[in-house]
């Protein structure tokens, strides 16, 4: 099936070349980063972890996310989603593949990396991440080859695969729980520790990711003879806005235990990300458009008229998916560094370099998911003439 | 590939027993070991000195001491210089194993206003806390770092460890240091007899298990002129650090976490 | 077959091509050589017999390894009754002083690169 994605018209090539462009200089780059170390990064001894985990971070929560297509069709039987499942999956195959990747450059020592499997070690939350994230590959890897080869067949899929698919849900939310705990369980870093962070991520993963995949969908109906049809979409914006508004609701919750408490090393955090701390602003503007960007794409979901608009619908997307990117990534990872536990504040600005190796990744996972979406529609079209 | 490695264990584990004070015969007898590999074991003790052990080694720092020795800065140099630590001149590669921290961010939740300005402008040696309940080792994804059983000191594998900083997250007193580039050409007094690491491992305090082994007290305890910091055995009772504990008024780092620092503070 | 005699030509030059360093030593008259290492400065007297260290140093290094960090497992009895700390830099290099000319003549030659040296020290480059 692989090798319907080696032939395309000349505008898929193109595509595809100035991907793998960007993948050259992210490789360029990341060499550099093996040979001189992680301190070509902006990362420094107080900020240890920043824009690529920050990026792990937000696309686990994209990966998740299949699910909320997934779900309603295989659980619910819900027919309209037949067409985008496929789609869901591969863009979860995209996203993990990318996170697996973040984590990978991020690593000290990554020759070393399969230490973590010689030396399994089950208390550690990376350990669980590591499993899940990669049993949630290999889990949709095969369920989305063995679905779409059958539909090229035109029988249904084997038996067996549907037990796969009821653990594939499950298995999502896992992922995206298991991330959070890995920032929630660190008694060190009062900005995480906190108990809805699990469910703050999954509320900003079923926002963000489906409304990657309307985009996505948008994208093919532009370009390609593929249609995913009014009423998916609609359906998928409606999960979208319920998704956006407990994403926001959570936040103010957060807000509001830091501030009313006042306990100073639970409100600083969040002083550092809407007033600045000790006259560093470098995430001030970032949050505001975040949240500024969150409300309005909000407003525009809810209100049906709005929503009913295509062109409206796709650009409350873009923004809504702004508006997460900056949260969930940036602005949660540097402001549990800031301040330290010292109490110290340290400036954090990703470089150069390490800007391109992250566009480097995001080049492979989206040519991974071109790859994969063409050949989704290959066998489509070859099934429907 | 166990090399011949009961064997040596053995040795090696009556050889450590000579060298505590415990009775060799009694554990050859049991071990069934010939008279010929006791002639070994006892020549052999007297070549280094006998390693120092404990239960659970624990560190006084009396800050009243250090305060008054002023500008000195032997223990980091002591350290520093013993352990390969380099300097790379800047704050964002820095690494540091034992640090003069202002008593302000050291024990921030301790100040307030009208805090004495002695005690407000003061130092506060700084350095792994050797917890009892080490958060580090709980994320640690290898094994890369562990608490030894037997007296509670907070190790590092640098072989092992993937350099992934999760330990970084989980220090809630910012005592570990990530090699962010090749530490070797900034270490100005290279010493043969301990390794410099490798860039992508993280390093910090191991309250010196290496010279402790060869009966040495760790470095910053030797290069303390003001006699600050006393290292002892915090499960034997008539231990100097003991003692210390019994007669004056000590205080912890963020003994709020739950984590049992090691590290006592005379204020 | 199909092209067969292509297939074959193709065949045969990529072998002549693998085999490459092979015809290159012995047209250098170095066919069947191995490098000849320094001798230790205190005779043969090493911690296991040549043979073993040879081929099996590496495994040693890697259990003495684990035991020293691991275990706090520093001390051993050697062959000639006396014990010696198990230490790549202190006790090994202790002996074969010229790492040149012991370690990397025969790793070279190997073709391999072990990391070591990327941590442990070589006391000689110090004094340099």
């Amino acid at each position: 099936m692989l090798e319907k994605a080696l032939s395309g018209d000349k505008r898929y090539w193109s595509w595809v070349a100035v991907l793998l462009s960007v993948i050259g200089i992210g490789t360029f780059y990341y060499l550099r980063q093996y040979n001189e170390g992680l301190t070509i990064t902006g990362l420094s001894r107080d900020v240890t972890w920043g824009f690529y985990i920050a990026q792990f971070t937000f696309l686990v929560g994209v990966a998740a996310s299949a699910v909320m297509v997934v779900l309603p069709y295989y659980l619910h039987n819900y027919k309209a989603f037949g067409k985008i499942t496929i789609l869901g999956e591969f863009l979860a195959i995209g996203a993990v593949t990318m996170c697996m990747t973040f984590i990978f450059v991020d690593m000290g020592q990554p020759y070393r990396i399969t230490n973590v499997f010689l030396h399994p070690s089950p208390s550690s939350l990376m350990f669980w991440d590591t499993i899940s994230v990669f049993g949630y590959l290999i889990l949709n890897i095969i369920i989305s080859q063995v679905t779409l080869g059958a539909e090229r067949k035109s029988i249904a899929p084997p038996k067996w695969i549907k037990p796969i698919i009821i653990l594939s849900i499950p298995w999502a939310v896992s992922i995206h729980t298991v991330t959070a705990f890995l920032y929630s369980g660190l008694a060190a870093r009062p900005f995480w520790m906190t108990a809805i962070l699990a469910p703050r991520f999954l509320a900003s993963a079923f926002a963000g990711g489906p409304a990657l995949l309307i985009l996505f969908c948008f994208i093919l109906r532009k370009f390609t003879k593929f249609d995913a049809g009014k009423e998916p979409i609609q359906k998928i914006a409606l999960i979208v806005t319920y998704a956006m508004a407990i994403n926001l609701f959570f936040i103010g919750m957060e807000l509001f235990t830091a501030i009313y408490s006042n306990i100073p090393e639970h409100i600083s955090h969040f002083e550092f990300l809407f007033l600045g701390l000790e006259g560093n602003t470098t995430l001030v503007p970032w949050m505001w458009t975040s949240m500024i960007l969150g409300v309005l794409s909000l407003i525009l979901l809810i209100n049906p008229g709005t929503r009913k608009n295509e062109a409206v619908l796709g650009f409350s997307c873009v923004i809504l998916i702004a508006s997460i990117w900056i949260d969930k990534g940036m602005g949660l990872i540097i402001a549990g560094f800031t301040p330290t536990p010292l109490g110290t504040v340290v400036e954090y600005v990703p470089t150069f370099p390490e800007i391109m190796i992250t566009l480097g990744v995001y080049a492979l996972g989206l040519l991974i998911i071109t790859g994969l979406y063409k050949i989704a529609l290959s066998v489509r079209k070859q099934v429907t003439t | 590939m166990s090399v011949h490695r009961r064997k040596f264990l053995k040795l090696a584990g009556i050889t450590a027993l000579g060298l505590a004070g415990g009775a060799p015969a009694k554990i050859l007898a049991e071990d069934s070991i010939t008279p010929d590999s006791l002639k070994e074991v006892t020549e052999a003790t007297a070549t280094p000195k006998a390693p120092l052990v404990a239960r659970r080694w624990a560190m006084v720092i009396d800050l009243t001491k250090c305060r008054e020795a002023g500008d000195c800065n032997d223990c980091q140099k002591a350290c520093h210089l013993t352990h390969n630590v380099p300097d790379f001149g800047n704050p964002k590669d820095e690494i540091k194993w034992i640090w003069k921290e202002s008593f302000h961010h050291a024990f921030h939740e301790q100040e307030h206003e009208f805090l004495d300005e002695k005690t407000k402008h003061g130092p506060a040696v700084v350095l792994c806390n050797h917890c009892d309940n080490p958060p580090c080792v709980r994320v640690c994804p290898t094994g890369a770092t562990w608490k030894r059983e037997n007296d509670g000191i907070v190790m590092m594998d640098w072989h092992r460890c993937i350099g992934c900083r999760y330990c970084v997250l989980a220090c809630p007193y910012g005592s570990r240091s990530f090699n962010w580039r090749n530490p070797r050409e900034f270490i100005k007094d290279l010493q043969p007899e301990f390794p410099t690491r490798t860039r992508g491992v993280v390093e910090k305090c191991t309250f010196c298990d290496e010279r402790l082994a060869r009966g040495q007290m760790p470095a910053c305890v030797e290069a303390c002129k003001a006699k600050a910091i006393t290292f002892g055995d915090l499960e034997d009772p008539n231990s100097e650090v003991r003692t210390l504990l019994h007669e004056h008024f000590t205080i912890r780092r963020k003994p709020g976490l739950g984590t049992q620092p090691e590290v006592y503070y005379i204020v | 077959m199909h092209n067969g005699g292509k297939i074959i030509l193709g065949l045969v030059i990529f072998l002549i091509l693998i085999t490459f360093p092979v015809w290159y030593n012995i047209a250098n008259d170095k066919a069947g050589y191995v490098p000849e290492l320094e001798k230790a400065a205190r005779g043969d007297d090493c911690v296991r017999d040549s043979n073993y260290m040879t081929s099996n140093h590496m495994d040693l290094l890697n259990e003495w390894r684990d035991q020293v960090v691991r275990e706090n497992d520093r001390y051993e009895i050697g062959p000639d009754g006396v014990q010696f700390e198990r230490s790549l830099s202190n006790t090994c290099l202790s002996c074969h002083e010229n790492k040149d000319k012991f370690c990397d003549k025969c790793h070279d030659y190997m073709g391999v690169q072990p990391y070591c040296w990327d941590c442990h020290i070589v006391p000689k480059e110090i004094q340099q």
